[in-house]
């Protein structure tokens, strides 16, 4: 079962220069929310910035990772 | 392959749906009756601009969730499309109503606005 330390290194991982706050959010391990800043959303839409962060987890978003509430920004 | 048809069936089917509607939510449950929290939410968020809306359940065959997901590359539920194009799921669609960003694109009056203007008229 995934956790949000890992949840957030894999973001930090796959994204180039991403920070990422997770959280768990109902503390059962699926529902997650993060926040995301990385100089990689400068200039996409907001449907594309999540699309980058859920691409990270491919199957997983539906499966065990019931949940992943986003929030993206570009680094200010 | 007997499910190669109905699948495309499907698929033919949300595409076409996507095209006809303006305004169409793809969600888990009913409006009246939704099965998801985050579903509940994208729901009381439109109704609240008071903008008329199409909706579809995708929890009576999970194939429907499936092939939407593959048109939209999007992989949670709710999807929001208007005027053909994915707007978002719970969270974009969230931020743009407090923004004042969904009313604009919906093509309504904002509430939240039209309050803060009310005293002025």
């Amino acid at each position: 079962m995934p956790n949000a330390q890992e949840i957030k290194q894999r973001i930090e991982a796959a994204i180039p220069g991403a920070q990422a706050e997770v959280e768990d959010w109902t503390g059962g391990g699926d529902h997650f929310k993060a926040t995301v800043t990385a100089p990689a959303f400068q200039g996409r839409s907001r449907i594309e910035q999540h699309k980058l962060v859920y691409e990270v987890f491919g199957a997983e978003i539906g499966g065990p990772i019931h949940a992943l509430s986003l929030k993206t920004q570009s680094p200010q | 392959m007997p499910d190669a048809e109905p699948t495309n069936q499907i698929h033919d089917a949300i595409t076409q749906a996507i095209s006809e509607h303006e305004v169409i939510l793809f969600m888990k449950g009913t409006p009246d009756a939704p099965a998801c929290g985050f579903s509940a939410r994208t729901v009381a968020m439109l109704q609240d601009l008071g903008a008329p809306f199409a909706a579809v359940d995708v929890l009576p065959d999970p194939r429907i969730r499936e092939e939407l997901s593959a048109i939209s590359q999007w992989p949670t539920i709710p999807q929001l499309f208007v005027k053909g194009e994915l707007v978002g799921g719970c969270d974009i669609v969230t931020e743009m109503y407090e923004s004042g960003e969904l009313a604009q694109t919906l093509g309504v009056e904002d509430p939240a606005e039209s309050r803060q203007n009310a005293p002025l008229l």
